[in-house]
């Protein structure tokens, strides 16, 4: 078998065909499951796109490498759930593109932070992580504070991840800027958070992340894409997790 | 590979070369060793053992079926996307498993926990108290701690939940209350209450905002309340109406006492005067949902037990010392003997726990020989044995 081998190699145009059917078996077996993901997602009751801020904040998120410490990913072992909560599903990050599952954990997992810390704590934690968590390694990210959230753009990315499948409707893309505007904002201080719930849903946060109502930092940003993450599924806390704790979506 | 046309054997070593010359250096052509090449086909052969019982192959593709949905009870899960294997394993049920295997562990005091109807139930019983702190305890470091610090001593903005001052008070159902629903969280039933604004929303001038700090640091001071200053009336027609009118705090408001030197957002005149400029509204999140009716309990009793908890259930049972609780089970089986000494144990119904509870009255702290790091339920195995 080895002599043939060594013809193999001699023959260049052989081995080129050899070559490719190789590749191709290899990537059939990964490619082809993708174009039936639907087979492969629970449809979960719950999960929706980021709305335009929180669209700001994820890339944010990406931008400062948060994933190279942080992963968003529970495993299904007894320890992580107990740890950190009700395992990932794979259509909570159906709409992340790129995904943050990440694969190191210098700091804690981040897929059910939304909601167990209030906004002060995170505005204090990212100036300075020490002041609040002292054995704390990560970086300070003041700076988030002084720096306007990019929104301006913010309709642009909007289509292009509806390119890849990501439904968001021409009503949420032409009301990208301001959307993203209402929600650094409570209802009293902007008359557009209305239009921003109707459009994005009744259980998107809208508030002043960072305590200046004045300007929409990237602070704003980061922290209202912080407390959605793991929150828009609701699991019975109390009952113990096996397959079916899930509450899917009947449509 | 070998090359047949240029086989050429080594002078020295009597092994055959590659054939291949690189400035007059040549390349030994020893085999790989018989065992290895055999272990590498024997993994090739173990790898369709694989395919064959655990979920291997992507089935999503048209001709070899697809993904379905399958119906369990009130909720429909997609069943594959992938061969299923004969041995049906999912790390779901894996998962589902190893969790009932720790619930077997701690049922035996789990059970008992959660049938009882009141804290009372579990402050008398040093057992079941020990194993709600063991879990308080460990549920706090990973949820609170992250605010309330690790010693749940709190900082500026979070309180200190080790003092007896309670912003919205220190008895059980008060502490359990504020864990559920939170404070200023967006949960329906959380607490809530606003401080104004008095600076930034003009209610009051900068002077009459001073006059007031003014007042408000004499209520701590040594010297008590210095009623002749000006800032008492501002006092007493603002800020009395939360704070109460000698400022020892109303927690029907969440609102601090002022009288205590114990300062949320610091003491200092600046701090002070930053805070009626602006106000404060810190947040606590809402928990009911987020951890299951046994952990806010247990977390509850913990909190409770910190050093400032109020009301009914306050003594901790017998002599339990903070640490010991989590450690004395684990004595059971090390000193068997203590049983002999003890007298009969209260409780005929249980087997195992008044040993536990017994001993634990007598010598549980001056005990050297507690294991480190043993919980309940890591003995619970050996009581079930017996």
């Amino acid at each position: 078998m080895l002599h043939h081998h060594a013809k193999l190699e001699r023959k260049s145009v052989i081995m080129l065909l050899f070559i490719i059917v190789t590749v191709l078996v290899g990537g059939i077996v990964e490619i082809i499951p993708l174009f039936r993901m639907e087979t492969v997602i629970e449809p979960v009751k719950g999960v929706r796109p980021y709305t335009p801020l929180e669209l700001a904040g994820y890339n944010i998120y990406i931008r400062e490498g948060c994933y190279n410490c942080h992963s968003q990913q529970i495993r299904p072992l007894r320890d992580e759930v107990a740890r950190y909560g009700h395992y990932s599903l794979a259509a909570e990050s159906m709409y992340d593109h790129p995904f943050q599952w990440g694969s190191k954990r210098t700091g804690p997992e981040l897929a059910r932070v939304g909601g167990r810390y209030s906004d002060d704590w995170h505005v204090s934690h990212l100036k300075n992580p020490r002041a609040v968590v002292p054995e704390s390694i990560m970086p300070t990210y003041a700076f988030l504070l002084n720096n306007q959230a990019e929104l301006n753009d913010i309709g642009e990315h909007m289509k292009v991840l509806r390119t890849v499948g990501v439904p968001y409707t021409d009503d949420q893309i032409a009301n990208a800027y301001q959307d993203g505007m209402a929600q650094a904002h409570t209802e009293d201080l902007d008359e557009n958070v209305a239009g921003l719930l109707e459009r994005h849903g009744d259980k998107v946060n809208a508030r002043v992340f960072d305590g200046n109502p004045e300007m929409v930092t990237e602070m704003d940003a980061l922290i209202a894409y912080l407390q959605v993450l793991g929150t828009m599924v609701e699991f019975p806390a109390a009952e113990p997790v096996t397959p079916d704790t899930a509450p899917v979506n009947q449509e | 590979m070998s090359d047949q046309h240029n086989k050429e054997i080594d002078q020295i070593t009597g092994v055959e070369t590659t054939g291949h010359e690189w400035d007059g250096l040549k390349e030994l052509n020893n085999p790989a060793p018989r065992w290895w090449v055999w272990v590498w086909v024997a993994t090739f052969v173990l790898s369709v053992g694989y395919w064959v019982v655990y979920p291997a192959w992507p089935t999503a593709w048209p001709f070899f079926g697809s993904g379905s949905m399958e119906q369990t009870g009130s909720v429909t899960r997609t069943t594959t996307g992938a061969t299923e294997g004969i041995f049906g394993w999912t790390q779901y049920e894996e998962l589902a498993a190893s969790q009932a295997e720790i619930t077997a562990r701690q049922a035996q005091y789990l059970d008992k926990f959660q049938a009882t109807t009141s804290y009372d139930q579990i402050s008398q019983d040093p057992e079941l108290y020990a194993f709600a702190q063991a879990g308080g305890k460990a549920l706090f470091k990973n949820n609170c701690a992250v605010c309330h610090g690790s010693g749940a001593e709190g900082g500026v903005g979070f309180p200190n939940l080790n003092d007896d001052d309670w912003l919205w008070g220190g008895t059980l159902a008060d502490i359990e209350q504020t864990l559920r629903y939170g404070v200023r969280s967006e949960h329906d039933e959380t607490r809530q209450s606003l401080m104004p604004s008095f600076g930034k929303d003009e209610l009051l001038e900068k002077e009459e905002i001073e006059q007031v700090v003014d007042y408000v640091l004499t209520l701590s001071s040594d010297t008590g309340a210095d009623t002749n200053l000006p800032g008492a009336e501002i006092f007493a027609n603002n800020c009395a109406s939360c704070h109460g009118e000698k400022g020892t705090g109303g927690r029907d408001f969440g609102a601090p006492n002022l009288t205590d030197s114990i300062w949320l957002y610091g003491g200092e005149r600046a701090d002070v005067s930053n805070t009626v400029y602006f106000a404060h509204a810190g947040v606590m999140p809402f928990w009911e949902g987020k951890l299951d009716e046994d952990s806010i309990r247990q977390l509850t009793l913990y909190v409770h037990s910190l050093g400032g908890g109020e009301g009914e259930g306050a003594a901790v049972p017998e002599k339990v010392s903070m640490e010991a609780p989590a450690e004395v089970p684990a004595q059971t089986e090390e000193e068997p003997v203590v049983t002999q000494e003890e007298p009969v144990a209260e409780e005929p119904t249980s087997e195992a726990a008044p040993e536990a509870a017994t001993e634990l009255n007598v010598d549980a702290p001056a005990e050297p020989s507690v294991k480190e790091g043993a919980t309940p339920e890591a003995v619970s195995d050996e009581s079930a044995d017996r």
